[in-house]
């Protein structure tokens, strides 16, 4: 069954049969290639000195005859994932591996960042360059604001930032020339190397399945229940690269195209389980604009890029930030096994810590969004100690519907308040067909003690994160009717933005 | 953003390229962003390396009763298990005092110490290799915080005093006392790059390691000491750095003694990299402190005497303790003239990783407590604290001496410009009118507060140790003309190596490209102190310069002879040697003085002259002289949850005449958000077991690019000049900025004491993270509403 993987690095072709399938990208690129350029600053997706920039081929019909270019996190990416994409390193957009070229001879986006001063100890640079890069690619338009989100899955220690600010915002304007050209050259080459269709692959006893139908997927999960799923990998990456766990089966759901779909109809936003949060981000964005913010603190754009809701739900974690708002929205969860649907809200998904209500050999499909949340219904408030690229210590979203002053719809849901995503039932009741006032909000503060008792961990105590998610509702309150930048901090609308 | 300083800009253009003054870019920044910059890890591997793994203890403290590492041994790919009992010199690899194991023979002492190491051909194969060890322990009790080590009394040596006048006395004279305490978190260095040293054996008992250290003879010292061989046998050669921040002071000599250990015991080049979590659970931090003062003050805000008891977590052995303590106390006056002051320092010995050096080394904590004591005058007197401040100036430099520039060890304060900064920044930064308008939008804002706090800086340079404050360099000048250069210093990223290499263009007069920077190397440049105190571009370009002063001579002689001049008429100048009327182009002299058999190599040597210490009388001169510098930061918070975040950071930071501006801001900027991101969102948590629970990025937060305050005004002290004379007089720029971010800490503080209608004093301790201000918050409500001033706690 073995096929090689194959796949564009810097532009050559690559096959390789000869690494376990668990080998990530910059282990391969380190030890195997010599690329010693991307550097591995944490191993778990968080400090950007890995990125890279993949290009995965796009363009309707038979002929995907383009690369979209995206940063990615190498040191949890698995090398299979590659098969049929492009990958460029720091090395792909400098003269290559040897000496380093003179400033002159540098690519503009690198050459920026000597301009501005914008390295010291150099080891992060790479990274950074390679977000930048991305960007550059894709002729993203960059203001003060964006540009934080573009860098901020990449850490400094040195800088302050400030003159890596400088460098990247000074590449509005200057263009790709040949990018477009590269891109399509490059599509090619992968179409002539690598077939679209599935991939198997083992080595050393260790199996690796990347599906592309959906029919295929589910047989294969049926047969291999114990099987790991895997879409982006930013967590499963972590299990190999953190925990050290040996991954027997491994089957990959980003290449199954039926699963990286994202459809609306009249009354319901579908996203498939594929679907990474950066590509979910606009059709939730524009519906409702705070889970929007709450999808953008995520991560990184490099775990973004490559994370999926579907895996955010699926891995039950109780501090996963998408569960909370889903809830909150009244989402349903598709589940299927074999040629079986099921259907469940998804709140009743989570059983209890690391279980949930998913059946061996059955996978998520799916969430299911009812659209009758208006814009301004649902808030969501992320409390972390820094405000991006950080785990929740508590996310609180509502979805209160006020009728003639009175609440007439209440769902609230909050992650890290349990072992669990979980619904504040107690809370919910204290304030349905009651009058929207203080009295009410204040009156329904003692039920979160009815509905979480949090715990002490390094992210808060459980005393602030109960005095905290009780302010959530105070914040809603408060907002219901008045501009946000009287309340926040971060995000749209923010105060002194 | 960040603007060069006009005069630099204007500057009439430079006979040559790249001397002092030029605000060029690192001299790697190339490599930098096209990858080509060579870290350890990146080092081609020799045929045959082989990876080390280090095993850690799962106990804070323990009787290790058996180690069974059979199974460790048996595993596929082990070429070696290495512990106490394969060591073929000294078990030992502290910095000072002896007290650091490489492996401990017989009793743990911290969660996470390195138990004994495993060498194999993958790393995956060494550390599942470690997984198969049989531990028995035997558990000890641990202490694991300031508060276990002081009820324990458990001190690494007798407290240690620093006094001068009668503090008690003037305290119980004056007409307003306040006291209180301060609780200030750690800090890990989060180096981008982790720890490595690659090891490889030569002939004889040789050893070539190469590592990522400040401190490349401590390293050598080291594994010369574990494999019992002279110093002579051991070569240590360091790059650059990945970052260092002081964590790679001491901290690298672990992985280089069990690199270089495997490759003894194998006779195979071997190579231990951490990785983030053991990097994070096996290092030392920044020390934790718990500050205790009291202080008596007059109407105006005068401080009239001042006690203070630091305590601080120190760790399971000395490390650097020792002068992280000193250099806390020498810094708990900040800018301040004291008449009356104690200040006591309780060492903690802890069951948890022995604290290290980090940028301020005890500096930033002990100047925190300062800043809280004038906070809280400021507060009980109803006045602005940037006031407070200035009242208690150190007098100018130019006043005549009233006594008042003495510092609480002895130290005549003879270069104090903070006044003139102080006054500049007030200016540039609005303060005055943004303070007060500040306190109106608060008043009308029920969620959102702001705050405002304008800090200053006064930071000692020297080491305190005062052998440490020497340094030595090597020039070359090949028969081309072309320059290498080498001295003790090491590269971490502050561009120590381009400012170097600039002092040696200037003295040469020659363009910077003629300069090549090469690796530090102890078999360059022999005996060198670490790369830290600030010190590297003051002592290594001294050393530099005398070095190519050594050769200027050389030639002067000879060029003299030749043509029938003077030595003293023979000038450097714009590429050109000119004797008399002649001149020759830089390279044509050395053309000639080689073929005429001129010494064309010279070592140089620097000793910092004027500094003295005595420990026993806690008196002396510990610092050749001091940097100055001031901020204002302007923050937000949201009381309703904590979160908080920076709005406006205004800097002016006196860096002397500087050798390089860009490289000086760079470091300003830089160090101001490490400072903030220390006082802010960075948090370490260790669980009642002694284990450290943030030793990732994932848990660890550093700042972030959206947590630099959208507006960072910065600029240099264009008046700045050294009254010392140290390298083109500049300052050291590597650690004071750091403390600029201690303006954050105290603008949030505003920000709290805003909910109490700033009648209530709202002891904000560090890190300042969302649920230290909110609980701040909810306190300072509280003690309003039944009218507890707190000022006074």
């Amino acid at each position: 069954m073995a096929q090689p993987i194959t796949f564009l690095l810097n532009g050559a072709v690559e096959t390789v049969s000869d690494v376990p399938p668990t080998t990530t990208l910059l282990q391969f690129l380190r030890r195997h290639k010599g690329l010693t350029g991307t550097k591995e600053g944490c191993a778990e997706g968080d400090c950007g000195a890995c990125t890279i920039v993949l290009g995965d081929p796009e363009g309707d019909g038979a002929l995907r005859d383009t690369l979209r270019h995206r940063a990615a996190n190498a040191c949890i990416l698995f090398l299979p994932m590659m098969h049929g994409r492009s990958v460029t390193t720091v090395e792909g957009i400098g003269r290559g591996a040897g000496p380093a070229p003179n400033a002159a001879e540098l690519h503009p986006v690198p050459r920026s960042f000597v301009d501005c001063h914008a390295s010291q100890c150099g080891f992060c640079t790479p990274g950074f360059v390679m977000s930048a890069y991305a960007a550059w690619l894709e002729n993203e338009p960059l203001d003060k604001r964006s540009v934080e989100d573009l860098l901020a899955g990449n850490l400094c220690r040195c800088t302050g930032y400030g003159p890596i600010v400088d460098a990247t915002l000074a590449l509005n304007g200057v263009r790709p020339t040949d990018g477009e050209a590269t891109a399509t050259d490059s599509a090619r080459r992968l179409q002539d190397a690598a077939d679209r269709g599935a991939l198997a692959y083992e080595h050393g006893g260790q199996r690796w399945y990347g599906p592309t139908t959906l029919d295929e997927l589910s047989a294969l999960y049926e047969a291999n229940p114990d099987a790991t799923i895997v879409a982006g990998a930013t967590d499963v990456g972590l299990w190999v690269t953190k925990q050290h766990r040996r991954l027997d089966t491994v089957i990959d759901i980003g290449r199954v195209r039926a699963l990286n779909e994202l459809t609306v109809s009249d009354d319901t936003l579908r996203i498939g389980a594929g679907v990474t949060c950066t590509d979910a981000y606009e059709a939730i964005a524009e519906r409702w604009p705070d889970f929007g913010e709450l999808l953008r603190r995520f991560g990184g754009r490099q775990v973004r890029n490559a994370g999926t809701i579907g895996g955010n739900i699926a891995n039950g974690s109780p501090i996963g930030d998408s569960p909370p708002a889903l809830i909150a929205l009244g989402a349903t969860l598709v589940l299927r096994k074999g040629d079986t649907r099921r259907r469940l809200p998804l709140e009743a998904f989570f059983l209890d810590y690391g279980k949930q209500d998913r059946q061996p050999g059955e996978f998520v499909e799916a969430v299911e969004i009812p659209l009758d949340t208006g814009p301004e219904e649902l808030k969501c408030y992320k409390i972390s100690k820094r405000f991006d690229q950080d785990i929740s210590a508590l996310c609180g979203c509502f979805n209160l519907r006020i009728e003639d002053g009175a609440v007439v719809r209440a769902r609230i849901a909050y992650g890290g308040m349990a072992a669990t995503p979980k619904r504040a039932v107690a809370v919910e009741a204290a304030l349905l067909g009651r009058p929207w006032t203080e009295q009410t909000v204040a009156a329904a503060l003692p039920a979160f003690a009815e509905d979480f008792t949090p715990i002490d961990d390094m992210r808060a105590s459980a005393g602030y994160r109960l005095l905290a998610a009780q302010n959530l509702l105070r914040r809603y309150f408060h907002e219901s009717g008045r501009p946000l930048r009287e309340t926040r901090l971060a995000g749209r609308e923010a105060a002194f933005a | 953003m960040t603007e060069l300083p006009a005069r630099e800009a204007t500057r009439a253009a430079p006979a040559i390229e790249g001397g002092v003054r030029a605000a060029r870019v690192h001299d790697s920044a190339v490599k930098h962003v096209s990858g080509t910059a060579i870290y350890t890890d990146d080092i081609p591997e020799p045929p045959g390396t082989l990876q080390v793994y280090l095993a850690r203890s799962e106990r804070a403290h323990a009787q290790v009763v058996s180690m069974d590492l059979a199974a460790v041994r048996a595993t596929d790919g082990v070429a070696a298990v290495m512990t106490a009992g394969d060591i073929p010199g000294a078990n030992d690899i502290s910095p000072m005092a002896g007290d650091d194991p490489l492996f401990p023979a017989a009793v743990v002492e911290y969660f996470g110490q390195s138990l004994f190491g495993v060498a194999a051909e993958t790393v995956e194969q060494a550390r599942a290799a470690a997984a198969q060890a049989e531990i028995v322990y035997d558990d000890l009790p641990a202490l694991l915080t300031i508060e276990d080590a002081m009820a324990a009394e458990s001190l690494l040596e007798p407290p240690y005093t620093m006094a001068k006048g009668d503090a008690a006395a003037a305290i119980a004279n004056a007409p307003h006392v306040i006291e209180g305490r301060i609780e200030i978190g750690g800090q890990e260095h989060f180096y981008l790059e982790g720890q490595a040293a690659l090891a490889v054996p030569g002939e004889d008992e040789d050893m070539t390691v190469h590592c990522s250290s400040q401190h490349p003879s401590e390293i050598q010292h080291t594994v010369a000491k574990v494999l019992d061989v002279p110093n002579h046998s051991v070569t240590v050669e360091v790059r650059r750095m990945g970052g260092g921040f002081g964590g790679k002071e001491s901290q690298g000599n672990l992985p280089a003694a069990a690199a270089a250990l495997a490759a003894r015991l194998t006779g195979r080049p071997a190579k231990c990299v951490y990785d983030r979590d053991d990097d994070m659970l096996l290092t030392g931090k920044r020390h934790d402190f718990r500050i205790d003062y009291r202080a008596g003050f007059d109407g105006a805000g005068r401080i009239l005497g001042v006690e203070f008891d630091q305590a601080l977590r120190c760790g399971m052995s000395w490390d650097l303790s020792g002068p992280i303590a000193d250099r806390a106390m020498f810094h708990a006056d900040n800018c301040y003239s004291l008449p009356n002051a104690r200040i006591t320092s309780y060492r903690c010995k802890t069951h948890t990783q022995s604290n290290t050096a980090f940028r301020g080394f005890g500096g930033p904590q002990g100047m925190i407590g300062m800043e809280r004591v004038i906070d809280q005058i400021a507060a009980a007197l109803d006045r602005d604290p940037a006031e407070v401040r200035a009242v208690n100036f150190y007098p100018h430099k130019d006043t005549a001496d009233d006594g008042g520039k003495i510092a609480p060890y002895g130290m005549v304060v003879e270069d104090c410009i903070i006044s003139d900064i102080w006054s500049e920044l007030a200016g540039t930064s609005d303060y005055a009118a943004r303070r007060a308008k500040i306190r109106d939008w608060n008043a009308a804002s029920p969620v959102l507060k702001r705050g405002i706090a304008m800090t200053p800086v006064k930071f000692g340079i020297s080491f305190t140790n005062t052998t440490l404050n020497q340094a030595g360099a090597l020039v070359h000048v090949y028969n081309d003309g072309s320059i290498h250069l080498n001295h003790g210093g090491t590269e971490m990223g502050q561009g120590l190596f381009v400012k170097v290499a600039q002092v040696v263009a200037s003295e040469f007069q020659v363009d910077l490209d003629r300069v090549k920077i090469t690796a530090t190397t102890t078999g360059k440049v022999p005996n060198t102190s670490a790369t830290a105190a600030s010190s590297g571009s003051d002592l290594n370009g001294m050393a530099a310069r005398e070095a190519v002063g050594k050769i200027k001579r050389r030639l002067a002689d000879f060029l003299a002879e030749q043509y029938q001049a003077k030595p003293a008429d023979v000038r450097f100048e714009a590429g050109h040697v000119h004797i008399g009327g002649e001149s020759l182009p830089f390279d044509e002299a050395i053309g000639k003085a080689y073929a005429a058999r001129v010494s064309l190599s010279a070592t140089g040597f620097y000793a910092t002259p004027k500094i003295r210490w005595d420990k026993a009388t806690a008196q002396g001169r510990p610092f050749f002289y001091c940097a100055y510098g001031a901020a204002v930061t302007e923050v937000a918070i949201d009381t309703l949850t904590g979160e908080n975040r920076l709005l406006r950071v205004d800097i002016l930071h006196d860096v002397g005449k500087s050798l390089n501006p860009a490289i000086d801001l760079g470091q300003i900027e830089g160090g101001f958000v490490q400072g903030a991101g220390w006082l802010t969102t960075e948090e370490l948590v260790w669980d009642d077991r002694g284990r450290l629970m943030t030793h990732a990025p994932s848990t660890y937060k550093i700042p972030a690019c959206s947590d630099r305050a959208p507006v960072m005004n910065m600029r240099l002290f264009d008046r700045g000049e050294n009254v010392e004379d140290t390298i083109y007089r500049s300052k050291a720029v590597g650690e004071p900025p750091l403390m600029l971010g201690i303006s954050a800490l105290m603008a949030l503080s505003d920000a709290v004491a805003s909910v109490g209608g700033y009648e209530v004093y709202p002891f904000l301790d560090a890190p300042a993270t969302p649920e230290r201000v909110l609980f701040a918050v909810e306190r300072v409500r509280a003690n309003a509403l039944v009218g507890v001033s707190g000022a006074a706690a």
